[in-house]
């Protein structure tokens, strides 16, 4: 253990040490942070995505009266209270995570990526104010100011996602530093943060956000009425988010396709595992499906150009593929691109379910104002319509991986690998399995109470709800 | 400069975080000890209706230090969570289980149902501050060298200081929790459960002045460089430490739980700069100065600009949130929080 260090033995420790992490601990820091990261950005999705739909219909209960909203509007905050809660404290860990998992990272650039975390602090600091108010001060506050103190939630989530995804982007696009000699030199924090990945990949991530939680608090209503509750209540319940979900996918596909092509023009690396390509070339085809083999994909099902067309609207374009550096630094090409079409798959899925929704609508109006729940299909949709929130989760835990797993080897792109970057200390394995414990029993809890709330009979109405007279809610 | 003033920053937010997210853990502790379901069920209501609205908020100021060391001090960051990876995943794991069971024993009904997640509420809230004790140990005795998990994983945070650290994180807490639970007592009009948390606060309080004293003991052997700065440059910092201690007991025990809660606070806040001006200018003992570990000025500079913001935006915020629920507004407690 050195005793006396000076100046430069900090950065050299620092720089130097990373190497003794067997693969084991490696894999078992990885799995750990992926399954940690995966498990929060559903709660967090949700974090950013429900508070939005909650103040639209405390909104629209206030402007009509409706009751339905009214009530609805109180439910989302019971259950926005407990994913909250649950989001704060997974988030926590993540933080932890960086330092716990990957001191390497850190040490080096966390100066780097300071600012935004610094940022999200403040925002999420805000947003935990607001909506400790927003939940527990409802009959404190006059109604129209109690809907004031949700939007600070909403906006400070939206920013928090931001800050938060912008970190992200800097791992890809790394800017904003000089290095000498593996000590960084110079740094403009504004510029890192705001790297040239940060606006795709933050609006595809927000657009995302909205997307999985209208559409899975769609697909709770969905099922109840599938189960012969046809009542305004879960008929509004169904019918908001799920229009809210509808209008975003559209937005959704065109920023994918946008942060596509810069992932070409910018990791190319990354594009070429999503997409499966192995040789550089023009009239690339598009290929669905299939399994990475050593010279290419086998069995998937090929578009002619399809690829160069997409990347470059022309089928002469030249796509570059994975010959362009050694196999060593290839990511794992099947899972990546196969995360990648399952979640342009399922982006397609919910925007056709989104047609479905509007021509509904239109087919409604057209037979003087019927409900468009009763139209002919309407179980066939309201079952599609079940599986419209876990699409968007797959969607969601796909995207992720191809960002993540598509970067690989690299922990920050072309400067730092995972393996320069992870806690070289022993018994990391057991960390992994204890919090694979923990978030085991985290989880069954969540959905336990979740669920309870879904269907336990809401009555008597708690004391606090007595401006709605009471509902049949089951 | 900036390095100092980043650190002044982060050891304001560690000292929120000790005061507001640390009684929070503390009314975890008296919910543990409250006794059976129907005996202990005042305390527990208190408890829950009081920690409801803030406790998220509270517990922000603890990733406030965690980015700020990071985005500040990275190296030290590094060498922090490397070396305690231990104590510190225990820690992160007992803040997943306080939260989240927290929050699903509010949102659920049914006896067992809620004993379970208040059980699991209730020790996580004794083991986090425990844990996040040793790893203050661990640092303020300068086992935790610079470098990627240099130190020892084992005798880094087991070991005489830290724990001391544990052990007094614990206590403090639980007397924070005491204090300020006596005066939420009174203002929800019920004066035996006032009566039954300043028997705690007298307790704990003492309890936390006899750990203190014998603590003294344990740095004089295991960590002489800390007895050492306690002793000499920090020493007004500890009589303050200790005159708040005992003003606050005074006031408990007059029944003045206001003020008392001031001065228990106080003391608090004062050990914990106690530590601070025994250590500085080290970050890592013996030989990491704060300056050698600091981020560029363009990042300190940007952090500390933006915080400066955020202040603006986040002070009134949470003076509105405290007297929203701290006010005297004088209707039942039935009447609040979304899942009573």
């Amino acid at each position: 253990m050195p005793t006396r260090t000076g100046p430069f033995c900090v950065a050299d420790a620092v720089c130097t040490a990373a190497s003794a992490a067997t693969p084991g601990d490696l894999s078992a820091a990885r799995a750990q942070m992926g399954f940690s990261l995966a498990w929060h950005i559903v709660v967090a999705c949700l974090g950013v995505g429900l508070p939005l739909l909650t103040l639209l219909t405390e909104w629209r209960g206030l402007r009509t009266g409706d009751r339905a909203c009214r009530l609805l509007a109180r439910r989302w905050a019971r259950a926005m209270g407990v994913l909250f809660a649950v989001g704060a404290v997974s988030g926590t860990i993540l933080s932890f995570e960086l330092g716990l998992l990957w001191p390497g990272l850190m040490g080096r650039y966390g100066q780097v990526i300071g600012l935004p975390f610094a940022l999200e602090g403040i925002a999420f600091f805000i947003e935990a104010i607001f909506l400790g108010i927003y939940l527990y001060a409802w009959d404190r506050l006059p109604p129209r100011a109690h809907l004031w103190t949700g939007v600070p939630v909403v906006v400070a989530g939206v920013a928090s996602a931001f800050f938060v995804v912008c970190a992200n982007a800097w791992m890809n696009q790394p800017t904003g530093f000089t290095e000498h000699e593996g000590r960084i030199t110079a740094v403009d924090p504004w510029a890192a943060m705001l790297n040239p990945a940060s606006p795709p990949q933050t609006v595809h991530m927000i657009l995302a956000a909205l997307m999985v939680a209208s559409f899975l608090t769609a697909s709770v209503y969905a099922v109840a009425m599938l189960r012969g509750r046809r009542d305004p209540y879960h008929r509004t319940g169904f019918l908001l988010p799920f229009a809210l979900g509808a209008a975003v996918t559209p937005l959704q596909l065109a920023v994918g396709d946008w942060a596509a092509r810069f992932v070409a023009a910018n990791q190319p690396v990354k594009l070429a595992a999503m997409e499966g390509v192995y040789r550089t070339g023009s009239h690339v085809p598009l290929t669905l499906g299939g399994v990475g083999g050593r010279d290419g994909l086998r069995y998937g099902i090929e578009i002619p150009s399809g690829l160069s067309l997409l990347i470059g609207d022309s089928p002469g374009t030249v796509v570059q593929g994975l010959d362009r550096v050694p196999r060593s630094r290839w990511p794992a090409v099947t899972g990546v691109h196969w995360a990648f079409d399952l979640m342009v798959g399922a982006g397609f899925f919910l925007l056709l379910m989104g047609a479905w929704l509007l021509l509904s609508w239109w087919r409604a109006r057209r037979s003087a104002g019927r409900d468009l729940l009763t139209l002919r299909g309407t179980r066939v949709f309201l079952l599609l319509g079940a599986l419209t929130g876990p699409a968007a989760v797959v969607a969601l835990e796909c995207g992720w991986c191809v960002t993540e797993l598509g970067r690989q080897p690299w922990v920050v792109q072309g400067l730092m690998t995972v393996h320069q970057a992870v806690n070289p200390a022993p018994g990391v394995m057991a960390g992994l399995w204890l919090v694979l414990v923990v978030y085991a029993a985290m989880t069954a809890a969540t959905v336990y109470v979740l669920r309870r709330m879904v269907t336990e009979r809401p009555v008597p109405i708690a004391p606090q709800e007595r401006d709605i007279e009471e509902y049949p809610v089951v | 400069m900036l390095a100092d003033a980043t650190l002044a920053v982060m050891w304001t937010g560690l000292t929120c975080y000790a005061l507001f997210g640390g009684a929070d853990f503390g009314a975890g502790l008296w919910d543990l000890l409250a006794g059976n379901a129907r005996r202990g069920a005042p305390q527990r209501h208190l408890i829950e209706h009081t920690i409801g609205p803030v406790w998220e908020a509270n517990h922000v100021w603890l990733i406030f230090v965690v980015v700020l060391l990071w985005g500040g001090f990275s190296p030290v960051f590094a060498a922090v969570l490397s070396t305690l990876y231990l104590p510190l995943t225990l820690a992160a794991l007992g803040i997943i289980a306080r939260g989240a069971a927290f929050a699903f024993r509010k949102a659920s009904s049914g006896t067992a149902l809620r004993r379970l997640f208040g059980a699991c509420f209730a020790v996580s809230s004794v083991v986090t501050p425990f844990f996040l004790g040793t790893v203050a140990g661990a640092v303020a005795s300068g086992r935790v060298p610079p470098g990627l998990a240099a130190g020892d994983t084992v005798t880094s945070w087991i070991n005489p200081t830290s724990a001391l650290g544990g052990v007094l994180a614990v206590l403090a807490c639980a007397h924070l929790a005491a204090v300020y639970l006596c005066a939420d007592s009174v203002r929800e009009g019920d004066d035996a459960l006032a009566d039954a948390f300043r028997r705690r606060a007298l307790v704990s309080g003492a309890a936390c002045g006899v750990v203190a004293l014998a603590g003294a003991a344990v740095l004089h052997a295991d960590a002489p460089r800390l007895f050492d700065g306690l002793t000499h440059r920090a020493l007004p910092l500890v009589l303050l430490s200790a005159a708040g201690g005992v003003a606050g007991l005074v006031l408990v025990g007059r029944r003045r739980y206001v003020p008392a809660r001031l001065a228990a606070a106080l003391a608090v806040a004062a050990v914990l700069w106690s530590w601070g001006a025994a250590q500085y200018p080290l970050m890592l003992v013996p030989g990491t100065t704060v300056q050698e570990t600091a981020s560029q000025s363009s990042v300190l500079a940007a952090c500390l600009a933006s915080l400066g913001v955020g202040a603006v935006l986040l002070i009134p915020s949470l003076w509105w949130l405290y007297h929203l629920f701290q006010g005297h507004d004088g209707r039942s407690r039935t009447e609040s929080g979304p899942a009573s």
